[in-house]
């Protein structure tokens, strides 16, 4: 279908479908429909040549196949999903790409959620393994506990051939360092909001890696706002469901999102708006949850989630704050997550900085750094993570900065891991010029 | 107050980025918002300017056919400078990667069907496959690309006439990869120049693919490939391809994915950045704010969140049907965003031509705008003072049938863009 041919497209111009009879797919999804989502693709393979994993992996049928067309095959007769949907890093890139919004991440959650739980043995290692993966904060809440002492157990020899050899977890790479306090805890010591106001108010979603690994992201995201006067509050909650949807941990991802939607609808009630440090929090909540759970209040979360940043520059005139600020000269080599890249924010960081003296900040291009979250922890897909950032850290490398910049925890990991070099999160440097 | 700009430009397209550019050039300060990837990622990259005036053609000199055209065609209301611009502006953007800015006749390339397309800009990469150039020619194909059929396109092109000898040939690529593996795979290989093993060697991509089509060679003066070869570093694959084949070596324009089509789109990005164009993309404009006739700000829907971008001056180019800046139902066709007027006949049947390639009306569904590109309502004012409209949105001309799309995103954004940035 290119007039670099035909004369001209002589089919019915976009002219509305007939209506159509639902058809149940996925049997456990009681309200999931996903027909017209299906029906909608034209079969252009926009998607298939955006995802980074087909790029890499001859043998990954490509999200396309994932999507759409598995969608046929099982609605013809009672096929089994195909074990490759776990390949799927849950990158999100083919949704962003396909030109005719057929749901494609959807489709591969939903797939996937049916092929752990009705495919998947649940002894087998493969299984516990994912399992353990996807409730990372569970890990992280008793490791957190005694910090050092699990550092040091981490990084020993014995416990990385341990997580190699039984449960495939590679050891390739370090684990990251639980702080020494974590974000929760230092918000309490500091007794809680030092802000208070009526009309300016954010409920923080940290989630788990700003809570236990970085909260040096989380003090900064704070000490921002309050800075714009407005009062932070910071709610119990779970983890985002993010890796939960990746490794089809469905039941896992709806118990958090419950809790959290819980939580968060309460307070946007009270005026809150929701804010997220990390892209894939803010992509869940705002995206994953209404698409995969019918859960109460959420689309009001939905609705009222943005990531940090962008909400600033939504309602502040955060480039006129910038305006005669100054830091200590750092050039950045940034990488937009493709969470990110998916909510459209993949150039905000760079279209801020780039006025404010003292820093320089350069893209270090588009493509997808490799880790998506668990998946470039597994042992058998680690050289796939590595071959599909292998792009960035070149760009990296050819950058003129060697500190990295991203909103992304495990991209940050992976940043680091191929380049050696520090990473910091948009937040810092904007805490460090507003200063 | 936030995201605040002199110049929104709503469309990410050919058309909105020139509009973008040229709206830089005066100063202004700009921002572009676009929803999806644009119809570039399925275009061919070819630049056309005006091929079949009124079904007519083809034609060499698609300026001297200019007077032909009806006076609600957009070319009528921009005139020849514009267009003339837009090339040129074009031209600028695109650097040593395209060429045709040498003479006003259209180039012919031959397509992968094997036609033979008049064009005004084409990619260097597809400089040496031009159909006027008498050289004996060997076009490739790869059995596993079932898309592209060499044999097919050197027998269509022999039926055309061409003068030169032509024939094709179907090899097996290098490397095996799954069977229906996508032209990003081949190009990726050839990019990074993977090592493969190949006649009992280890060698680079680009040297077993010249092997693969060395014996089939027998004296041809030009290869031409599907156009795959390479992405980042697509010149430097042609470069070794062609010392090593000791022939000239070029690509033919294909389907989706169009690495020519991402490569422009790639080009028109770099140069937005320089330009400092801010961009916002991957979320849709649905909805717009108005203060009596000038608009106030559009509305970017963030997935249930709508956040306000505002801006002194707006040009719509959202592209035509395909881009979706043109919606249709069953009733009624429409611009989906500021419901600006679309012409049409109100009985659905006469939207289509009952001959599949006669003239269909709804080729030309579009908004309708004045000579500086504001956009009009029904009594042929204004709707708004400050929104303007190029490209495919705006309608008049079947640029699909014509072969006149680019020129006319040119033209258009040119206009549109360079009398936004002066308005303010
Ligand atoms: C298959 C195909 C082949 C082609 N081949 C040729 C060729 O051989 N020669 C030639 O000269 N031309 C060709 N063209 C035409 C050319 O590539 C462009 O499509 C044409 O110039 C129109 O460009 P445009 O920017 O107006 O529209 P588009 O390219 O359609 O761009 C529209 C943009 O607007 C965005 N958009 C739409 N709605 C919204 C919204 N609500 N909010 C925000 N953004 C929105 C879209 O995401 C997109 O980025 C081809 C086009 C197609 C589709
Ligand atoms: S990009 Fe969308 S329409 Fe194209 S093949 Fe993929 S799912 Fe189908
Ligand atoms: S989510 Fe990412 S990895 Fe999965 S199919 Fe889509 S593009 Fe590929």
């Amino acid at each position: 279908m290119s007039d670099a041919e035909t004369p001209a497209d002589t089919t019915n111009p976009n002219v509305a479908q007939d209506d159509f009879e639902p058809v149940q797919v996925f049997p456990e999804a009681e309200e999931m429909d996903l027909r017209p989502g299906a029906d909608n693709c034209y079969k252009c393979t926009t998607c298939d040549s955006a995802c980074p994993v087909a790029e890499v992996d001859d043998e990954f049928p490509g999200p396309k196949f994932q999507g759409p067309e598995q969608w046929r095959l099982k609605r013809k007769e009672d096929e089994d999903i195909d074990a490759s949907v776990m390949d799927c890093s849950n990158c999100m890139r083919c949704d962003n790409a396909c030109p005719s919004s057929v749901p494609l991440s959807q489709m591969h959650n939903t797939a996937r959620g049916e092929f752990v739980d009705e495919q998947m043995e649940k002894l087998s290692r493969e299984y516990i393994r994912n399992r353990l993966l996807a409730n990372y904060r569970t890990m992280a809440e008793l490791g957190s506990k005694a910090p050092r002492l699990t550092n040091f157990v981490m990084g020993l020899g014995a416990t990385k051939l341990f997580n190699e050899k039984v449960l495939g977890v590679t050891s390739e790479r370090e684990f990251p360092e639980f702080a020494e306090q974590t974000f929760r805890g230092w918000w309490n010591e500091r007794g809680g909001p030092q802000v208070r106001s009526e009309d300016k108010r954010v409920a923080y979603f940290h989630g788990c890696y700003s809570n236990y690994n970085t909260p040096e992201v989380g003090k900064a995201m704070v000490r921002v706002f309050e800075e714009f006067e407005y009062e932070v509050v910071v709610p119990k909650q779970r983890c985002s469901g993010t890796p939960m949807f990746a490794n089809g941990m469905l039941d896992d991802a709806k118990r958090a999102a419950g809790i959290n939607v819980d939580t968060f609808s309460g307070l946007i009630a009270d005026g809150y708006d929701v804010i997220a440090s990390c892209t894939s929090c803010s992509m869940s909540l705002k995206q994953e949850y209404p698409e995969l759970f019918d859960l109460e209040g959420i689309e009001d979360v939905s609705a009222h989630t943005y990531e940090a940043m962008e909400y600033l520059r939504i309602h502040e005139d955060l480039q006129g704050a910038l305006a005669d600020s100054e830091v200590a000269g750092q050039t950045y080599a940034y990488h937009a997550p493709c969470h990110a890249r998916n909510q459209g924010l993949d150039r905000q960081a760079v279209e801020l900085f780039r006025d404010v003296d003292g820093v320089e900040i350069e893209d270090v291009g588009p493509s997808c750094s490799g880790i998506s979250g668990t998946y470039g922890w597994k042992s058998e897909k680690y050289e796939t993570s590595m071959k599909i950032g292998e792009e960035m850290f070149e760009h990296m490398h050819h950058a003129s900065g060697n500190v990295g910049m991203t909103e992304c925890p495990t991209c940050s990991m992976q940043m680091e891991h191929g380049t050696g070099y520090e990473i910091r999160h948009p937040l810092q440097v904007l805490e460090e010029a507003l200063a | 107050m936030p995201i605040r700009e002199n110049v929104i430009v709503v469309g990410g397209g050919l058309t909105g980025s020139i509009a973008a550019l040229s709206a830089a050039e005066t100063g202004a300060s700009v921002r572009l918002v676009s929803y999806k990837k644009s119809t570039l990622r399925f275009a061919s990259g070819l630049v056309d300017v005006l091929g079949y005036p009124n079904g007519d053609g083809p034609v060499s000199d698609p300026f001297a056919a200019l007077s032909s055209l009806p006076d609600d065609h957009p070319y009528s209301l921009v005139g020849e400078g514009a267009i003339r611009d837009g090339l040129s502006l074009f031209d600028e953007v695109t650097g040593d990667g395209y060429r045709g800015s040498h003479t006003d006749a259209n180039a012919l390339v031959p397509t992968y069907g094997g036609t033979v397309k008049p064009t005004a800009r084409y990619p260097t990469a597809s400089a040496a496959g031009l159909a006027s150039d008498a050289r004996s020619m060997l076009v490739v194909g790869f059995r596993s690309l079932t898309d592209f059929d060499a044999r097919l396109v050197s027998d269509h092109l022999e039926a055309a006439g061409v003068p030169f000898d032509v024939r094709g040939a179907e090899l097996s690529f290098p490397k095996e990869y799954r069977a229906d593996a996508k032209v990003t795979r081949f190009a990726k290989a050839l990019d990074t120049d993977e090592e493969i093993r190949f006649a009992g060697r280890s060698v680079g991509m680009r040297e077993a693919v010249a092997e693969t089509v060395k014996p089939r060679l027998k004296g041809a003066e030009r290869v031409g490939f599907p156009s795959f070869l390479g992405d980042e570093h697509a010149s430097e694959v042609r470069t070794d391809l062609e010392s090593q084949l000791g022939a000239e070596v070029f690509e033919i324009p294909m389907g989706p994915p169009s690495f020519p089509g991402l490569r422009l789109e790639d080009a028109l990005f770099a140069a937005l950045d320089d330009a400092g164009v801010r961009i916002s993309s991957g979320n849709p404009v649905v909805d717009y704010e108005a203060d009596g006739d000038r608009l106030q700000a559009v509305y970017v829907d963030r997935k249930r969140t709508r956040v306000p971008y505002h801006a002194d001056e707006f040009v719509l180019a959202t592209g035509g049907l395909v881009g979706k800046g043109i919606d249709s139902d069953r009733s009624r066709v429409r611009e989906p965003i500021f419901g600006s007027y679309v012409p049409h006949p109100s009985d659905r049947y006469d939207w289509f031509d009952t001959d599949a390639f006669g003239d269909h009306p709804f080729a030309k569904f579009g908004v309708v705008v004045d000579d500086e590109m504001r956009v009009v309502g029904v009594e042929n004012s204004p709707r708004f003072s400050n929104l303007r409209a190029a490209g495919a949105v705006v309608g008049g001309a079947d640029g699909a049938a014509e072969k006149s799309s680019s020129g006319i995103s040119l033209a258009t954004g040119v206009v549109a863009g360079r009398g936004a940035g002066a308005s303010i």
